[in-house]
């Protein structure tokens, strides 16, 4: 710039203002450029902000239908013909033991289940926590598949006529059972879509319980009615389960389960995507490929045993819902019920004086203190205990060794065993 | 250089011959995939699957499972013996998260750079072509690059499935069949849909190289953040974030082997690769077409 400078006359300096003006332009220009990147980011930032926001095009219209009318249009609904996309989200609030929790729940599983991954009882006591991606398909009765979409491998349980096949594609394991009614047993045990968490609920539905149609919603693309459930009862930790239920075939979309502390959901299932056609005739074929491992299930225990892993791990707050069906299995096993409906505390006398591993029994070594430190210490006029809560079950353990379980608030537990 | 230069240069850029343009792009080509370092990077890649199919083979001899019990190692490897297919995914899922983008990140991190460095820069900008132009070529000379890459590695490992293990109808992760003729069409659609994974680290590299002239420095940093980016997205409390970076939906490729396909990553990744891209290549031409050329 020098050069210019350097002349003091009038002309000259006219010119130099021009320059200078024409240099701030070009300057200007040149910045301009830098423009285009920001505005992709802000508009790449406002379609993701925005789009969901004006996806949500509201409830639908639909016509006004009674709690009772939309309960028995679930049980009519006769879908046989089904496939779609669910996505179930767990949180138990079961405390966070990272690695050791799955080396745990495997070290299971492989116990019950001879070691094959393949094996669908360890494999779907993963689903009871975190986020899944399930692929579910059926064609009556007797043609059913479930697939769980893992990055890069997927696990399918496939039932067909007499056959039920497990197959683990990260492994290349094969699992095979063939009683026809063990595939009937374990589809009904693994409650993995909505129309199996809202099934179990509204067994439950007696004069403790309030049900009410809480408006509509869109759910996979579909029209649905929102059924609410609440406990009407205070000191349970259930807080409200609501069932999106598809309009026209009353197919349950989606299923979710808030506890009464609030915050996220415990259970939250539902399609993201779903269609009413047959689905394709191969979906259901499965011919173990070469050399993959293939277990065989033993056709009279496994179910049992599917029974059991799923109904502790995955089911835990729907299998063993107080007070109505499972209470009868708790009796039979010589479990003693307290309360009803909602309250109702599973009590069981193990007997053995402060054996238990709790936090307060001297004995109880390393894994005790491990398990103490998992619990809260409480006492009452019953003596001294731990209480081990999750988001909806909570336990108290008494150190003469009663264990008090309940979807019930600590409160209502210390009661009980006060009482008792 | 001075302002009046810079002049000659933009006013050259003007009408530029379209026959021009298309030898420039064959020019590019040529300069690329005719150094010995390109064809040194392509031979490593080719390597992966002849190394992964040997020792898989070596491993089964006796009839055992490959991989440890636990379902370990690259995905679908397991699934290797049963059909030479196979291979090809595993190979891919091999390469994926380093060997394919580290060459891509060294041939992009190079493409402005590199000429800045070794003097040439100021003669392609002399020659009536224009900066745009010189730039769009210089990131099409590089997605041919991510997909002749890709390509390397598919059919090397086709070549050594086929030689090593059975071939045949094939059973896809979802537990279903398709025939062996389908399973080629999704090999070459997982091909095209790594390459085009790979696009948003060709952009980010191009960016890197305008802005420096230093060709060493562009391709160390492109693979720097290349790492770093893959450590983020191992880290869980950055869940929120994750979706953002772009080598989280990377092994989407695999729900093309599912039956049916699961498209909803896939289109992620797609859509996240080409903001990438956007992002990245308008702030490369910001940079490249305001930039003093000095080298």
């Amino acid at each position: 710039m020098a050069p210019y400078e350097s002349d003091d006359s009038t002309g000259a300096a006219q010119a130099d203002d021009e320059l200078r003006d024409e240099l701030r332009a070009e300057r200007r220009r040149k910045a301009a450029r830098y423009v285009v990147p920001l505005a992709v980011v802000g508009v790449a930032a406002a379609t993701i902000g925005l789009v969901p926001a004006l996806a949500d095009s509201g409830d639908p219209d639909l016509p006004k239908i009674t709690a009772q009318e939309l309960i028995d249009k679930i049980a009519k609904s006769d879908v046989q013909q089904l496939s779609g996309t669910v996505k179930i989200s767990t949180d138990l609030g079961l405390p966070d033991l990272g690695g050791l929790e799955s080396s745990l729940l495997s070290g299971a599983a492989q116990g019950s289940g001879g070691g094959s991954s393949a094996d669908p009882t360890g494999k779907l006591t993963e689903l009871a926590s975190g986020t899944h991606t399930l692929r579910v398909a059926a064609d009556g009765p007797e043609k059913q598949k479930v697939s769980v979409l893992e990055s890069g491998a997927e696990y399918s349980l496939i039932h067909n006529g007499t056959d039920v096949w497990g197959y683990d594609s990260k492994s290349n394991e094969v699992y095979h059972s063939t009683a026809a009614d063990s595939g009937k047993a374990e589809q009904h045990e693994v409650p993995a879509t909505p129309k199996d968490f809202a099934d179990e609920f509204l067994k439950s539905v007696d004069g403790t319980t309030s049900v009410t149609v809480d408006g509509t919603a869109q759910v996979a693309g579909r029209d649905a009615y929102r059924l609410v459930i609440k406990p009407k009862q205070s000191g349970t930790t259930f807080g409200a389960i609501s069932i999106a239920v598809d309009a026209r075939t009353g197919t349950p979309l989606k299923f979710t389960l808030t506890p009464s502390s609030g915050g996220a959901a415990v259970v939250d299932a539902g399609y993201t995507q779903v269609s009413f056609a047959k689905p394709a005739a191969s979906t259901f074929d499965f011919t173990p490929p070469k050399g993959a491992k293939v277990t065989e299930g033993d056709k009279a225990g496994k179910p049992g045993k599917a029974r059991e892993g799923s109904g502790a791990d995955q089911g835990g707050k729907v299998s063993e819902m107080p007070g109505h069906g499972s209470a009868k299995g708790l009796d039979k096993s010589g479990f003693k019920v307290l309360g009803k409906g909602w309250n109702s505390i599973a009590v069981l006398d193990t007997g053995s004086k402060g054996g238990l591993p709790t936090g307060s029994a001297s004995g109880g070594g390393d894994l005790g203190g491990f398990l103490g430190s998992l619990g809260n210490p409480v006492s009452g006029k019953f003596g001294k205990g731990t209480v081990f809560s999750t988001r909806l079950i909570n336990a108290l353990i008494t150190d003469d060794g009663k264990v008090y379980v309940g979807a019930v608030d600590k409160a209502a537990l210390v009661k009980a065993a006060n009482a008792g | 250089m001075s302002r009046a230069d810079l002049a000659v240069v933009d006013t050259a850029a003007v009408r530029p011959n379209p026959v021009w343009s298309l030898g420039l792009l064959r020019s590019e080509f040529v300069t690329t995939f005719r150094r010995w370092r390109t064809l040194a990077l392509l031979g490593v890649l080719a390597a992966v699957p002849v190394l992964v199919g040997v020792s898989v083979r070596i491993e089964t001899r006796g009839g055992g499972q490959a991989g440890p019990g636990g379902g370990a190692g690259p995905a679908f490897i397991t699934q290797v013996t049963n059909n030479g297919l196979f291979l090809v995914f595993t190979a891919l899922a091999a390469t994926l998260p380093f060997f394919l983008p580290m060459a891509v990140g060294v041939v992009a991190g190079d493409a402005i750079a590199g000429e800045a460095d070794a003097g040439t820069l100021r003669y392609l900008l002399v020659a009536p072509a224009g900066r745009t132009r010189l730039l769009l070529t210089k990131y099409a000379t590089t997605m041919a690059f991510c997909l002749v890459a890709t390509l390397v590695v598919a059919a090397s490992a086709l070549a050594v499935g086929a030689l090593l293990f059975p071939l045949g109808d094939l059973t896809t992760i979802s537990g279903t069949r398709i025939s062996f003729a389908d399973g080629l069409g999704r090999a070459l659609l997982i091909a095209l849909a790594v390459a085009l994974s790979l696009a948003g680290v060709a952009a980010l590299g191009l960016f890197v190289s305008t802005l420096t002239n230093s060709g060493i420095a562009a391709m160390a940093t492109t693979v720097g953040l290349l790492i770093t980016v893959q450590i983020l997205d191992q880290i869980p409390q950055l869940h929120a974030l994750q979706p953002y970076l772009f080598s989280h939906y990377w092994l989407s490729f695999a729900d093309l082997i599912r039956d049916p396909v699961y498209w909803d990553d896939l289109v992620k990744n797609l859509e996240l690769q080409a903001l990438y891209t956007a992002v990245f290549g308008s702030a490369a031409w910001a940079r490249f077409t305001t930039r003093d050329i000095t080298a």
